[in-house]
């Protein structure tokens, strides 16, 4: 079980990596509704998936796996083509996006798709279940981490605010969440995002979401007593 | 003799102390009695009180389930099956894993409360669901049976708990129908869903009917209804929203012509406190109510 990639960024598995993100994700064609979301998570998944995350393609449900939860299941062709080019899928597969009888829908399925955790699509329910996980992880003695990440707008659901709160009382510290802050929330956040978190007693970090240095500083920071959140920024939504 | 929620504490508690693998997961309602058996300080990590956050109470035994836990999730009918039912439908079922929802309240448990204690429609609800176990029991030694059943497999389960008990168990030993009493040739068959047997049972008794009795909704007994069925008659009596199982029986009856009459709370809002029993004979659910609306679909078929 690996959580690197080559000297060179390509995935040991496949040989593709970062460059080849954007050519694996125009194989996938149609009208893709969240197009612009599709992308705002790209670099944060590169990074975990080539430096964080302890995971085997050949392996995708080795019960000492880390779990990565992608709540913002909307836009998933930038996680499909990640997906690909780490090698749970074969790059054949992306042209059948959203065709009837493809793995790779719209929204992400997780009894479909090797390597992926849940089924998304629906705002709200990543971090919640992750909480779960997490305690249940941990209740096992497990020395897996639980990596999930939501979108700024989602945060408005009160099913987050109960999980953030939760994670928080029950200082899960195997629990990161992401966000990724592309300001398309309708109301805003007065305060910032990881204000919300801290409150509750998770520990912060706050980073360019285009930065892969950053992205993984913030990804790998300790925090042995509580849950931590990265909130990468990324260009506004337009 | 203990309530089913008594019942419901004793057991739980028992599976936790026996097996590693049973989580219990709590949204307040319950934390005080289950504090009391001491297994909230033994099992720490596996029984876990969410607070008031109902959704996480589904999302988060979702969770924990799909870490190789066997979730019960504990709370009132409608908090744990309508404010949180999207959670059940895809955080459950759609993601691939399973657990048991136990609940109280039932329909009109607490009819002081008012509305938003009262849950007719959780029964319906559970039942779009595919594959899940509904459970309706009478008695605490049937939720008992149930639960236990329920907490060595890996089905999704649904146990709808009520202070309303009849006087005997009915230990089915399955999901089948059991049958109570035989009619004449000419006898309609009635099946009654849980607490509504002793009403029933002194409803009819005087009656030619054939009585079925069911506590376990789903899957349904067609096979059975089939067998037993001597008149193509079925009065269908439920302690919850009227024309649950009518679909189901129209099924099993499908290459039969048969009449049916559905039995259950109306959907009209009956927007008055005081007790279980003054809402359950307001939709014609008491004793005499039940005769009444059997006596006359009798009647209605003698007229054609």
């Amino acid at each position: 079980m690996t959580n690197a990639t080559s000297s060179n960024g390509t995935s040991p598995d496949t040989g593709l990596g970062y460059e080849d993100l954007p050519r694996l994700i125009t194989l996938m064609t149609g009208d893709e509704k969240h197009s612009f979301s599709a992308t705002s998570t790209l670099d944060v998944l590169w990074v975990l998936y080539s430096r964080v995350l302890k995971i085997d393609p050949n392996n995708p449900e080795d019960p000492a796996r880390d779990r990565f939860l992608l709540s913002k299941g909307h836009g998933p062709m930038a996680y499909y083509a990640v997906l690909a080019a780490r090698g749970f899928i074969p790059v054949e597969t992306l042209p059948t996006f959203a065709q009837y009888d493809s793995i790779l829908g719209k929204h992400p399925d997780g009894q479909l798709i090797p390597g992926v955790e849940i089924g998304s699509g629906s705002l709200g329910h990543g971090l919640p279940i992750a909480t779960g996980v997490a305690n249940g992880l941990r209740a096992r003695g497990s020395a897996s981490q639980v990596f999930c990440l939501v979108g700024d707008a989602e945060s408005g659901e009160g099913s987050g605010f109960e999980a953030i709160a939760m994670a928080g009382r029950l200082k899960l510290s195997n629990l990161t969440a992401i966000v990724i802050d592309n300001k398309s929330d309708s109301n805003g956040w007065p305060g910032g995002i990881s204000s919300r978190f801290a409150v509750e007693g998770w520990s912060t970090s706050d980073v360019d979401g285009r930065d892969q240095g950053a992205i993984h500083e913030a990804l790998v920071i300790p925090h042995s007593d509580r849950p931590h959140v990265v909130v990468a920024s990324v260009e506004p939504k337009a | 003799m203990p309530t089913m929620r008594e019942r419901f504490i004793a057991v739980t508690s028992d599976l936790l102390d026996s097996d590693p693998n049973i989580a219990l997961i709590l949204a307040d309602i319950g934390v005080g009695q289950f504090k009391e058996t001491g297994v909230v300080d033994r099992h720490p990590g596996r029984v876990v009180n969410m607070g008031i956050r109902e959704q996480l109470l589904i999302s988060f035994a979702a969770g924990m389930a799909k870490e190789g836990f066997r979730p019960i999730v504990h709370s009132y009918a409608p908090f744990l099956t309508e404010r949180p039912w999207e959670q059940i439908k895809l955080d459950f079922a759609h993601q691939g894993v399973s657990g048991i929802l136990v609940s109280i309240g039932a329909t009109f448990d607490e009819a002081d409360w008012g509305r938003t204690h009262q849950a007719p429609e959780d029964v319906p609800l559970i039942a779009t669901l595919p594959d899940w176990r509904i459970h309706v029991p009478g008695h605490p030694d049937e939720v008992e049976a149930q639960l236990r059943a329920a907490a060595s497999d890996d089905s999704n389960v649904y146990i709808r708990m009520s202070t309303a008990t009849n006087e005997q168990a009915h230990l089915t030993g399955g999901p089948g129908f059991s049958t109570i009493r035989t009619g004449s040739g000419d006898a309609p068959t009635v099946i009654v869903v849980g607490p509504m047997l002793d009403v029933v049972t002194r409803a009819t008794a005087d009656l030619d009917v054939t009585v079925l009795y069911v506590n376990t909704i789903r899957p349904f007994d067609s096979e059975t209804l089939r067998s037993v069925l001597q008149a193509p008659e079925v009065v269908l009596v439920e302690p919850y929203l009227e024309g649950t199982s009518t679909a189901e029986v129209s099924l099993a009856l499908q290459a039969t012509p048969h009449r049916v009459l559905s039995l259950g709370t109306s959907r009209r809002e009956n927007r008055h406190y005081g007790t279980g029993a003054e809402h359950f004979a307001a939709h014609g659910l008491d004793e005499a109510g039940v005769r009444a609306s059997i006596t006359e679909f009798v009647a209605q078929r003698v007229a054609v």
